[in-house]
């Protein structure tokens, strides 16, 4: 059903856990559905020295936020916001099609983190 | 290890039943319904498994028809008894934890002109006998209730269930797939009207079932063709497999107390440490009678499936939810019925044992489940919280 990277990803998820007092922080999802990601972010000069993620979820739900920490570590914050649930999926090989929208939660809560990353800069 | 804690999804067969089967396939190859010594030689054992089957449950070879499942069975019962009477009423009652081969069967008669009503459950998943009493209309011509659910192996009350049922004059139907082999069951002395039942649950092979139908009961065929199980379910019988599963019925009858008693004292077992070994667990259905061998476990927090992948990688078959559900997303209808909260619903692992299981596997399992449930927590955003 799920791909070896898939597996992977989610026997040994990278980058678990929280950064203190993060500069960027974005949670989406919600429990009814079965799925809820955190991630947290700590940023210097517009660049991502450090994401940790905590998810609630299916095996791809965990899969897609720990692969996702993987892509944006150390990017520019505009290159890490072109990341796309599409990408994501690639990175893992593919999900089967009922699993598809974990690759979007990933995808929206990077996004989160980081807008509120620059809502924080920017104000 | 290997340990395998589905069996409530399907059991392993019973090496007694296999043996039966083998030379029907190469040997006793014959059409039962051929007129030629082959046919009739397949012919007499075809009626010699039903027999069997039908002393067992105390009812007439004529009230038994053999099928492909409980699925086909159930079909069968709902789709053929709501055509046989429409002219007669158009309501069905029915609860919200039944398995989706009756749930999304009277969904499809609701489409088609009927009216269903699906019975709460209380929170210890029963069926209350009051709430039917009041769900009955002039209109309602049957009845279907499940005798132990898949899920939760809650033992509803099809005694007083069929005493309402017969009181009014209403078909009463009973989808025993999870409790045939495992309860006693006569169907004729409780007053049900048909009865579906599937040879996989007890140790039989699958791609085999059946259905009572009390002598008398009008139901419409939804299948044409032969002249096979009397018109009613026509195509060619599955000798190997009725063969099999009679011998199945036959041998768990024969063993259902010792195997009744030694799953309830394992399970029971399991239950006491896993609730002493991993915090915040719910055990659902704990204070109602049920099936021996089923526990479902809710790890508050969690996701079913991530548990349930990370127990395979130690050898552990679990379910989460209903194997019929694996693709469906949604949290469980049974445990959402019993009001257990949809964040919990989602957490929950069904284990099923069966009369192969050991001590020292459950054991095994015991000693797997903490660290694994430990480890996925950390993940979770929710128990995190919850710490604090």
């Amino acid at each position: 059903m799920y791909s070896e990277k898939v597996m992977d990803h989610f026997s040994n998820p990278r980058n678990v856990g929280i950064i203190e007092n993060p500069d960027g922080y974005g949670k989406v999802g919600s429990p009814a559905c079965g799925d809820v990601m955190e991630i947290f972010l700590k940023i210097e000069n517009d660049t991502i020295q450090d994401v940790k993620f905590r998810t609630f979820g299916c095996a791809s739900a965990i899969a897609t936020s720990s692969i996702s920490t993987e892509m944006i570590m150390g990017k520019k914050v505009e290159d890490a916001l072109e990341l796309t649930n599409k990408a994501v999926m690639n990175a893992l090989d593919g999900l089967p099609p009922a699993k598809i929208h974990c690759s979007v939660l990933a995808e929206e809560a990077i996004k989160a983190a980081i807008e509120d990353y620059i809502h924080k800069r920017d104000n | 290890m290997k340990v395998y804690l589905d069996n409530n999804a399907t059991t392993k067969m019973d090496t007694r039943a296999l043996e039966t089967m083998l030379p029907f396939f190469s040997e006793i190859y014959g059409n039962p319904s051929s007129l030629h010594t082959m046919g009739q030689e397949a012919k007499k054992h075809l009626d010699f498994a039903r027999n069997t089957i039908c002393n067992l449950l105390e009812v007439e070879p004529l009230e038994l028809i053999f099928t492909s499942s409980g699925t086909e069975s159930n079909n069968m019962a709902l789709r053929g008894v709501a055509k046989a009477l429409e002219k007669k009423g158009k309501h069905i009652i029915t609860s919200k934890i039944e398995h989706p081969a009756v749930k999304d069967t009277c969904k499809d008669l609701e489409k088609n002109g009927y009216d269903v009503t699906y019975l709460d459950v209380n929170k210890n998943g029963m069926v209350e006998v009051e709430d039917l009493k009041n769900a009955i209309r002039p209109d309602t011509i049957l009845i279907s209730i499940m005798h132990a659910n898949n899920e939760v192996g809650t033992i509803q009350p099809i005694e007083e269930i069929a005493k309402v049922a017969n009181e009014k004059n209403i078909l009463f139907h009973v989808d025993a797939v999870q409790t045939m082999g495992k309860l006693e069951l006569k169907p004729k002395k409780i007053g049900i009207d048909l009865m579906t039942f599937s040879g996989h649950k007890f140790y039989g092979p699958k791609g085999v079932g059946g259905l009572y139908v009390k002598l008398g009961t009008r139901m419409t065929k939804f299948m044409t063709g032969g002249h096979q199980e009397r018109k009613r379910r026509p195509g060619t019988s599955n000798l190997s497999g009725i063969v099999g599963m009679a011998k199945a019925f036959e041998v768990a009858e024969l063993e259902r107390e010792q195997h009744c008693k030694q799953e309830k004292e394992l399970r029971d077992y399991f239950e006491v440490e896993i609730s002493k070994r991993v915090p915040e667990v719910i055990i659902n259905g704990q204070n109602s009678n049920r099936l021996p061998g089923t526990s479902s476990v809710t790890f508050k927090y969690l996701e079913g499936e991530s548990i349930l992948l990370r127990l395979d990688y130690k050898g552990i078959c679990v379910s989460s939810g209903s194997a019929c559900a694996s693709d469906d997303l949604r949290a469980s209808h049974v445990l959402l019925a019993m009001g257990v909260p949809v964040e919990f619903a989602h957490g929950t692992i069904r284990f099923s044992l069966g009369k192969y299981n050991t001590k020292e596997e459950i054991d095994y399992v015991l000693d797997i489940i903490p660290p694994v449930i430990e480890q996925l927590r950390v993940l979770s955003p929710f128990w995190n919280e919850f710490k604090k």
